[in-house]
């Protein structure tokens, strides 16, 4: 392979051609990235960065003395790739040519329909959305947030922090409840109610009020929740679009085998925009956190050096964290397929406590609150034993 | 030179905290190595010592940074500054701790904190 083509510039495209230049890859590396940053890591953005805690310099996800020997062609987005070709077409009539290609490409938030152009409606994916909302924030006023997911719940409580009177309405009955089950999203959540924050769930949004500014949310059951400021948090959608018509299969993101594969050769996906063949549940599975966009690079640039032939090695539970109102949440593995839940250790009205999901009396996951030392060693016990 | 615990009070594989300013934690190695290294993260509010200590390298409990506990190094982010490593004696089957003059790469958030505290 003489040229490599890493398609995304952020935490999953930086941990590609890192793991590029570990194996041993000596030939042409181009990064292609659609932001005008260097790489840069996100979960601060709802978190120290939005609090004001941090700064820009600080999010950089790449030491002062790295150097990968790469191209990096910043401020540029690719619009298609042409399999037949080898080549990955860019916005501005630009192709780079390669016979490897990483796609990286990450998610982008969803949007609420006819919202946009209504000034003081966020959303919260990049820097300068993070940048455009703490400038909000710091007038202060009243938040809504639309969607009681980790980033909507992260922003609220920084927002709190921040002396802003905060609501978060959720559609479903129970937020988290899709990661976390009915009973832990329950336990979770409450963190708003312990601080004063608003939380309605079980009813959706209508819509926006307000002529060039928001002023209100409008809700389906009639209510009108006043609002300076709102943020959309109802997720994130795949950025794959530009591979349409490519050859590379799509389903909810790129279409993976459980080393990377797509199904073309020497195309690989990696980061929030793959969605990989996980063997322990028997599904594809878009994992959108942090870990798997820093680890699953090194599996996928293997394969992608091997021509397929590497064993790709057992996946490690997908783990992830949230920093909201102090308190730390950690999770790992899949709480789907648990039949029971117990506590042991802590106390969940403590916000201290660590939960062990099962199934058929094997543990599946495990979620813990300020207690990162017995979390860890569950972890790895999870990852030694997969289900 | 800080007095830190008895070798056999600390089993192989285990961590013990130095509740000092900064924090230093101690670690004892599989291999029967004894080594000390700043506790906090080099990242965030950490403590190493809750981290999970695998040959001669501890990993971060929260994000998973890897530190080398011989040089303090750090293999890849979300940390991307060495801990501080610090020198460690065992006298009659006492482990002592050495602190180092040099100064510690704490995270920016408690950096801030240290530095916002009147002296
Ligand atoms: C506010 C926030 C908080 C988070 N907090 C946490 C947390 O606490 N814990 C956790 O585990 N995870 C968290 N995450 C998730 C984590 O940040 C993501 O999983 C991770 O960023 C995924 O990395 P990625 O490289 O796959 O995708 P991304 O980071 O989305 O990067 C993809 C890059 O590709 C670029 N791109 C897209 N299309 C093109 C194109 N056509 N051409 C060129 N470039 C393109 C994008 O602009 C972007 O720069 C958070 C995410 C956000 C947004
Ligand atoms: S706190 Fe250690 S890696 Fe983040």
């Amino acid at each position: 392979m003489r040229a490599v083509a890493v398609v995304g510039a952020s935490l999953a495209g930086l941990s590609a051609a890192r793991s590029l230049r570990k194996q041993g890859y000596d030939g042409r590396l181009v990064v292609i990235g659609d932001e005008p940053h260097r790489p840069y890591d996100r979960p601060p953005l709802s978190k120290e960065f939005l609090a004001g805690e941090i700064g820009e310099a600080d999010l950089a996800l790449e030491p002062d003395d790295e150097d990968l020997q790469a191209e990096w062609l910043l401020g540029a987005r690719a619009t298609g790739l042409d399999s037949a070709h080898r080549a990955v077409r860019l916005a501005d009539g630009r192709e780079v040519r390669a016979d490897g290609i990483v796609i990286a490409t990450g998610a982008t938030a969803r949007r609420l329909p006819g919202t946009d152009g209504l000034a003081g409606v966020h959303t919260l994916r990049t820097l300068d959305d993070a940048r455009a909302l703490r400038d909000e924030l710091a007038l202060g006023g009243r938040l809504v947030v639309i969607g009681g997911g980790f980033i909507g719940a992260e922003v609220a409580s920084t927002a709190y922090a921040l002396g802003l009177d905060v609501t978060v309405v959720e559609a479903a009955p129970t937020p988290l409840a899709g990661p976390l089950g009915e009973t832990m999203g329950g336990v979770v959540s409450a963190l708003h109610a312990d601080h004063g924050v608003r939380l309605l769930c079980g009813v959706g949004v209508k819509g926006l009020s307000g002529e060039t500014r928001v002023d209100a949310v409008l809700l389906e059951d009639g209510r009108t929740v006043p609002a300076d400021i709102v943020v959309v948090g109802v997720g994130a959608h795949p950025c794959v679009e530009w591979l349409q018509g490519s050859g590379v299969v799509l389903d909810n993101g790129v279409k993976c085998g459980a080393d990377g594969r797509t199904s073309l050769a020497a195309v690989v996906a990696v980061g929030d925009c793959a969605s990989w063949y996980d063997p322990h549940v028997g599904v594809h599975r878009r994992v959108e956190h942090w870990t798997g966009a820093r680890e699953r690079p090194d599996a996928a640039v293997a394969t992608l050096l091997s021509g397929g032939a590497a064993e790709p090695g057992a996946p490690r539970p997908p783990y992830f964290w949230s920093d909201q109102y102090g308190v730390k949440i950690q999770f790992a593995g899949h709480a789907a397929g648990a039949d029971s839940v117990t506590v042991e250790q802590g106390a969940p009205g403590d916000r201290s406590f660590l939960a062990v999901y099962r199934r058929a009396g094997h543990p599946v996951a495990v979620l813990a609150m300020n207690q990162p030392r017995v979390f860890m060693r569950w972890r790895k016990q999870l990852a030694a034993t997969p289900s | 030179m800080i007095p830190v615990c008895l070798l056999v009070e600390l089993p192989r594989g285990e961590a013990y905290r130095l509740d000092i300013d900064p924090p230093v934690s101690v670690f004892h190695t599989d291999d029967g190595e004894v080594f000390a290294i700043d506790d906090t993260c080099t990242h965030q509010d950490a403590s190493l010592a809750d981290g999970w200590l695998e040959g001669c390298e501890v990993e971060c409990p929260l994000h998973a940074s890897k530190f080398d506990l011989r040089t303090g190094a750090v293999d890849a982010p979300p940390a991307k500054r060495p801990v501080r490593t610090h020198e460690v004696f065992v006298v009659d089957g006492m482990i002592y701790v050495q602190p180092s003059t040099e100064a510690p790469n704490l995270p920016p958030c408690i950096a801030a904190r240290l530095a916002g505290e009147p002296a």
